[in-house]
């Protein structure tokens, strides 16, 4: 607590009071024992904006321990500004140590991405989840929707994936790409490219989603089954990128393209910067990388 | 190149701290205080004071102040704190009867017990901007009367309750619970009480253009105002440990009760219904709208076919918070190139496969 700064003082550890956290930890419980399954939890109002990762911020706040250590990761990067903003709240509030390097985090905060490095046992990934109901642009009532799954109705996403496949030939959906776990409920895995999908299943960490502003939490425990929708003559495939990373020349990474000059020019980057960051540490480089000796400034 | 995409931590700092600068305006200017802004942007107090769910003009003057003059970002900084203070209980049910009024009208009755009082109201000036007040100068001191301490203002509700013309409150229940969204999360269909919760802190604007809505036809309830008032009303609080009931002290409020149309149905006789509007401080607009809405939102229990927006409760309820809107309408600012990506990728397959079907049927094109 030394180490909470000058305005934060008077708040708790971790900013939310005790009984608030109690009150998470007893929805993140019930979330692991029925995976996938979407809990409604007293959500709080918290000091950022709704839609800016109040759901994650209340899931990481409840579950963080003093010895913890921190990442915060936005669209696969450390120092994108909100990553930076949630993280100094943390630092400021919880004082707890923080890190960019995945291997080394037990708690990882994240929006829209998974990281590239595999996760461990003793690691658990927040994500900060926007519309955590899958059925939700199939049918807007909150009623319907919560029918339909104790029903385990899901016809309405079959169909839609389906007249993707009558009118483009493939399922048209690259983010938020629903999945079914543990043979059981269909969930939103968030705003994560389907490239990440594959990595939800069987992973040895804990997996928790908050969404704030809908108030739900919901989580897949360790070693659970995440299967892609798809069908047997159109099965799930991850996205795929043409090219190496330019940096580090990571083949098997998510690439953000980024434009370089306006006469057309792009390339494409890791847009998980510490994988990125590790890679060229080893030696990897990309055609347009520097050794890192040299970027480093 | 790499282009600097990804912004970084002095970013942040040297933008709050411009921030900051902004907010200040011109260093030559007298800096304004925030008992000015609690004495003379008194309703731009009381609206945040009625969004952000806190009877506290202070706290709400400063986060005028903070928040430069944006409302919305005001109750967003009351909300944030607010939800950090511990609950001690609920307070014993206001007795608006009670209130002493500093503003009461109705428009069912000419006159009525108690008489209409206008109070403070820009109901009857001419908007016309006033150019002297470019130059400071004090108003003149307000007009007063003795005091009639036996001078009661009954509820207009309960004088036509009195020939039995409209529907009975629902019995007092004591021992009930009282629900708080902001303690469990909202199910729906959602009880009364809850709706009211949710109403009493929605977005004056969302409210406003919803009560509007009702008047034009979608859903519309036949409204009359039966009576406004604006005073201040005792707060009290019962202490279970020692059986005793004590004052907090006084809140200024302002309720608002239609009186609107009831056809009646097979079972039951025609008669009047209520909307009711409550708001802290003095907010008469919210406090109107928020007694159509609430009027509107009974659509189910009076037995009308639910046909428009202001009956819709999840519609109504999931959108009314402006906190919850604008922070997932801004949210759109951040970063979402991972997605957008995704979204690139797809486009540009399609727009091979395009290609490759038109070379193939080029007649198909045609």
């Amino acid at each position: 607590m030394s180490r909470t700064a000058e305005n934060y003082r008077g708040y708790n550890f971790a900013y939310l009071d005790e009984q608030t956290k109690r009150m998470i930890r007893r929805a993140i419980l019930k979330a692991i024992a029925i995976p996938g399954y979407q809990v409604p939890f007293a959500s709080r109002e918290m000091p950022m904006p709704y839609g800016w990762g109040t759901g994650g911020v209340q899931v990481t706040a409840a579950i963080l321990g003093p010895s913890d250590v921190l990442k915060v990761i936005d669209q696969g990067a450390d120092d994108t500004t909100n990553a930076v903003s949630i993280r100094q709240f943390f630092e400021k509030t919880a004082g707890v140590e923080t890190t960019t390097e995945t291997g080394k985090a037990s708690v990882i905060q994240t929006r829209h991405r998974i990281p590239e490095a595999k996760l461990q046992a003793n690691q658990v990934l927040v994500y900060q989840v926007p519309i955590p109901e899958p059925l939700r642009f199939l049918e807007p009532r909150e009623t319907e929707t919560r029918t339909l799954h104790a029903l385990a109705e899901y016809g309405l996403m079959h169909v839609r994936l389906y007249e993707d496949i009558a009118q483009h030939g493939h399922i048209a959906k690259t983010y938020a790409y629903p999945v079914l776990v543990a043979d059981r409920y269909v969930m939103d895995p968030s705003p994560i490219p389907k490239f990440d999908n594959p990595k939800m299943h069987e992973s040895a960490a804990l997996q928790l989603f908050g969404a704030g502003r809908e108030k739900r939490i919901y989580a897949v425990p360790p070693h659970t089954k995440v299967v892609s929708l798809d069908f047997e003559d159109h099965p799930f495939e991850a996205t795929k990128f043409e090219q190496p990373c330019a940096l580090c020349g990571a083949k098997d990474s998510y690439l953000d393209e980024v434009i370089t000059d306006d006469r057309g020019g792009r390339m494409f980057v890791c847009s998980d910067t510490h994988h990125c960051e590790t890679r060229r540490c080893e030696g990897h480089l990309g055609p347009l990388g520097m050794p890192v000796t040299e970027a480093a400034e | 190149m790499y282009v600097a995409v990804k912004g970084g931590e002095r970013a942040i700092a040297n933008a709050h701290r411009l921030l900051e600068h902004e907010r200040r305006g011109d260093r030559s200017v007298p800096e304004i205080g925030t008992a000015q802004i609690e004495q003379q942007l008194s309703l731009a107090v009381d609206r945040v004071m009625s969004e952000g769910s806190l009877y506290d003009r202070a706290l709400a003057a400063l986060a005028i102040k903070q928040a430069r003059g944006d409302l919305i970002e005001a109750i967003f900084l009351i909300r944030a704190y607010r939800t950090t203070l511990p609950r001690f209980g609920f307070s014993v049910p206001l007795d608006t009867a009670a209130m002493a009024i500093r503003r009461r009208i109705s428009s069912t009755y000419k006159d009525l017990p108690g008489g209409q009082v206008l109070g403070p109201t820009f109901d009857y000036t001419h908007r016309l901007l006033d150019f002297a007040l470019a130059a400071e100068g004090e108003p003149e001191a307000p007009a007063t009367a003795p005091v009639d301490t036996e001078l009661r203002f009954p509820r207009v509700t309960d004088l036509i309750a009195e020939d039995d013309l409209i529907e009975r409150n629902p019995p007092a229940d004591p021992a009930g619970p009282v629900g708080d969204l902001t303690r469990e999360p909202l199910a729906f269909p959602a009880e009364r009480d809850l709706r009211l919760q949710n109403l009493a802190r929605g977005d004056e604007g969302f409210l406003l253009a919803l009560g509007y809505s009702t008047q034009r036809g979608y859903g519309r309830n036949h409204p009359f105002v039966g009576e406004i008032r604006m005073g201040e009303v005792e707060v009290e609080f019962e202490i279970p440990e020692l059986g005793i009931t004590v004052s907090l002290g006084a809140v200024t409020l302002t309720e608002c009760q239609m009186v609107n149309q009831f056809k009646g149905s097979l079972t039951e006789p025609a008669k009047f219904t209520r909307g009711y509007g409550l708001s802290f401080g003095h907010c008469e607009r919210r406090a109107m709208s928020m007694s159509l809405v609430d009027r509107a939102l009974r659509a189910d229990e009076l037995g009308e076919e639910r046909t428009s927006p202001a009956q819709d409760e999840e519609f109504v309820l999931s959108h009314s918070d402006n906190i919850q809107a604008t922070g997932f309408v801004e949210h759109l600012k951040l970063p979402h190139y991972v997605d957008f990506q995704a979204e690139l990728a797809l486009l540009r397959q399609m727009r091979r496969e395009h290609e490759a079907r038109q070379n193939t049927y080029p007649e198909a094109a045609e």
